[in-house]
């Protein structure tokens, strides 16, 4: 299909209605944000307007820092994982006849339709002492009493990875459903075991497709508050439970809007990074 | 014995039957080429040959070696495919020593082959570049070395000419035949473009509904069609009904054919005469009286088309040798004895 350059105002029109949408939810309430950082709080009231750093400069504490440092550590782990068990799932789950394909991508949408307050209570149950899966393993033999398995740092990990899972492998489906399967192949008749075919052939392949969904499910993660709180310690806490502590429950707005700009700008510097990486990679 | 069986192979889809009780001996060092309409097993005959397909039932042995139960990865065979499956990540040195990498050969070795296929296949210096930045034909010829690199047992090709345009294709054909002969590796070519297998064979399998149909060199093919469906296939060709009269001799549109001789207790056959071999001429006589309906003027060869009674003859014939027949013209046709096939019921 040719696509001819738009010539006047009018062939722009299109485009009014979704750049409205994003002045108005994204551009105007972003801007209020990052201006509000830079205002001074109120403690009797709420904030009055100014131009100090103060927030930033707060923000730069070993306790933030190591918060920050958590949170990313923690984002960075959930994407692996996820992509780690989603991308030979998927590659499996596309060799399958089409009507398995399709019973299983209608079983992890139904798992999107789940909220992130019922996974995290359906995880607490499971992990609980009285009527978690440690009563199965000692029913089996496999323990000797049921423990519980929160609240701790695999707890907060093993939920987190099971809300990004299928958002992960609906990503990964269109770019491995359209792979090439004689690829496999050829590496196979060269003399390569599948498993070796896979690592040598698929992956490399598919690169660009893995990092973009490593940088998706990040970011997805990153934003997670919910979660930590259910099924973590407090030191499981992100920087999302922290934005949201000092929003509603200090009322310290502008330290809470610092906070989300700087998270918002470590992961953008993060993301640029990984494709700056890739990118690179390429050209070789 | 040296070569390759495939004894009584079959593979089913279900109750279908892709494969059927296929027979085949492939001597060491013999270009076959598996021909055949699509859906008609050749291909699934090439991938159980490679494993990437498992046979239902039957063997594949080769060198005396019973290979059914090996994986792929065991075999000791190139494969080129249809897509060609070039590896997109690596460059044309690194595609080419993907085997001798996967066995561990040094660096060295590598380098060392890599420049001998690259220039047996004439892209010298080609070996640093990305695939994507290579023409059609190229791409080819690198799928070609990557298949060649460990020196297998055997070269096993699916469909792989298909993506390259007409005259690119012709030129391919000889360079694959020469170069089978000069490495002397045993062959198979699955297509479905009979040109190609006339150009390449010493062997031409014909398949059809999962069967051999024939299994020939390929002018016998040509000259001596086992059935209808062969002599149709390959090449242009003319059926026509032949029957044996009242007083015993063969004739064709209800001409006598003297010459012609039927099998023993058959009054009716199906009888397949090649365009080249028709004769035109003038009218009357011993020959088939018809009307040319159409002349195809090509140039090279000129096709006419003579219409007999609703059945259509189509005659063949350089410039140098043509007679001058507009359309509408009353021909006669002969059809010489010793060109005609009688063909199975």
């Amino acid at each position: 299909m040719r696509r001819e350059a738009p010539k006047s105002v009018a062939d722009y029109t299109p485009l009014f209605f979704p750049a409205l949408m994003l002045i108005v939810f994204f551009v105007v309430p972003f801007s209020t944000m990052i201006a509000v950082s830079f205002f001074k709080r109120n403690p009797s009231g709420f904030y009055t307007p100014d131009f100090v750093f103060d927030n930033y400069a707060r923000f730069l504490s070993v306790f933030f820092g190591g918060v920050l440092g958590f949170s990313l550590m923690l984002a960075v782990l959930v994407a692996v994982c996820c992509v780690c068990i989603a991308f030979p799932f998927t590659y499996l789950l596309t060799r399958r006849p089409r009507r398995v394909q399709t019973l299983w991508l209608v079983g992890l949408l139904s798992v999107l339709s789940l909220s992130e307050v019922i996974i995290g209570f359906a995880w607490s149950t499971l992990f609980s002492r009285t009527a978690g899966i440690t009563n199965l393993f000692v029913a089996i033999g496999l323990m000797d009493k049921p423990v519980a398995l929160l609240p701790t740092f695999g707890a907060v990990l093993t939920g987190m990875v099971y809300q990004a899972l299928p958002y992960t492998i609906l990503v990964l489906y269109p770019a491995l459903v359209r792979l090439d399967p004689t690829l496999l192949e050829a590496a196979r008749t060269l003399g390569a075991s599948p498993i070796r075919a896979f690592f040598n052939v698929v992956a490399p392949a598919l690169r660009n497709t893995i990092v973009a969904t490593l940088i998706m499910v990040f970011v997805f993660a990153l934003g997670s508050y919910l979660l930590p709180q259910i099924l973590g310690r407090p030191q499981h806490w992100t920087l999302s439970v922290l934005i949201t502590d000092q929003a509603i429950y200090q009322s310290n707005m502008p330290f809470a809007a610092a906070m989300a700009v700087f998270l918002v700008l470590i992961s953008l510097a993060l993301v640029g990074l990984t494709l700056l990486v890739g990118r690179r990679e390429n050209a070789l | 014995m040296p070569g390759l069986d495939i004894n009584s192979i079959t593979k089913k889809f279900g109750n279908f039957a892709a494969v059927d009780n296929v027979q085949l001996n492939v001597p060491h060092g013999t270009f076959v080429c598996l021909l055949g309409p699509s859906g008609c097993g050749k291909t699934t005959l090439l991938r159980m040959i490679a494993g990437l397909e498992e046979p239902t039932n039957g063997a594949i042995v080769l060198d005396g070696e019973d290979i059914t139960p090996l994986p792929t990865h065991k075999r000791n065979l190139g494969m080129v495919f249809q897509s060609l499956a070039l590896f997109p990540h690596l460059s044309v040195g690194d595609n080419i020593a993907y085997a001798l990498r996967i066995r561990g050969a040094s660096k060295e070795e590598q380098k060392k082959r890599v420049d001998e296929l690259l220039s047996l296949i004439h892209l010298t210096g080609f070996a640093d570049r990305p695939v994507a930045k290579l023409s059609g034909g190229q791409r080819q010829r690198v799928a070609i070395a990557r298949a060649l690199a460990l020196s297998p047992k055997l070269f096993l090709l699916d469909e792989p000419l298909s993506a390259l345009d007409a005259k690119l294709r012709e030129a391919m054909q000889v360079e694959l035949r020469q170069l089978q002969q000069r490495l002397g590796i045993t062959t198979i070519v699955v297509t479905h473009d009979q040109r190609e297998a006339m150009t390449m064979a010493d062997l031409v399998v014909v398949m059809g509904h999962g069967k051999i149909l024939q299994a020939a060199p390929p002018i016998e093919i040509y000259r001596k069609p086992a059935d209808a469906f062969v002599a149709d296939f390959i090449g242009i060709t003319n059926l026509l009904p032949a029957e044996v009269d009242s007083t015993g001799r063969t004739t064709i549109l209800g001409t006598a054919i003297p010459g012609l001789a039927m099998p023993a207790g058959q009054t009716k056959a199906s009888v397949s005469v090649r365009p080249e071999d028709v004769h035109l001429g003038s009218p009357g006589g011993s020959a088939i009286t018809g009307e040319v309906s159409f002349v195809r003027d090509l140039g090279g060869t000129i096709e006419t088309f003579v219409d007999v009674g609703g059945t259509s003859i189509i005659a063949v014939t350089t410039p140098r040798e043509r007679h001058d027949v507009p359309v509408g013209a009353k021909v006669g046709v002969t059809l010489p004895p010793a060109s005609c096939v009688v063909l199975g019921a």
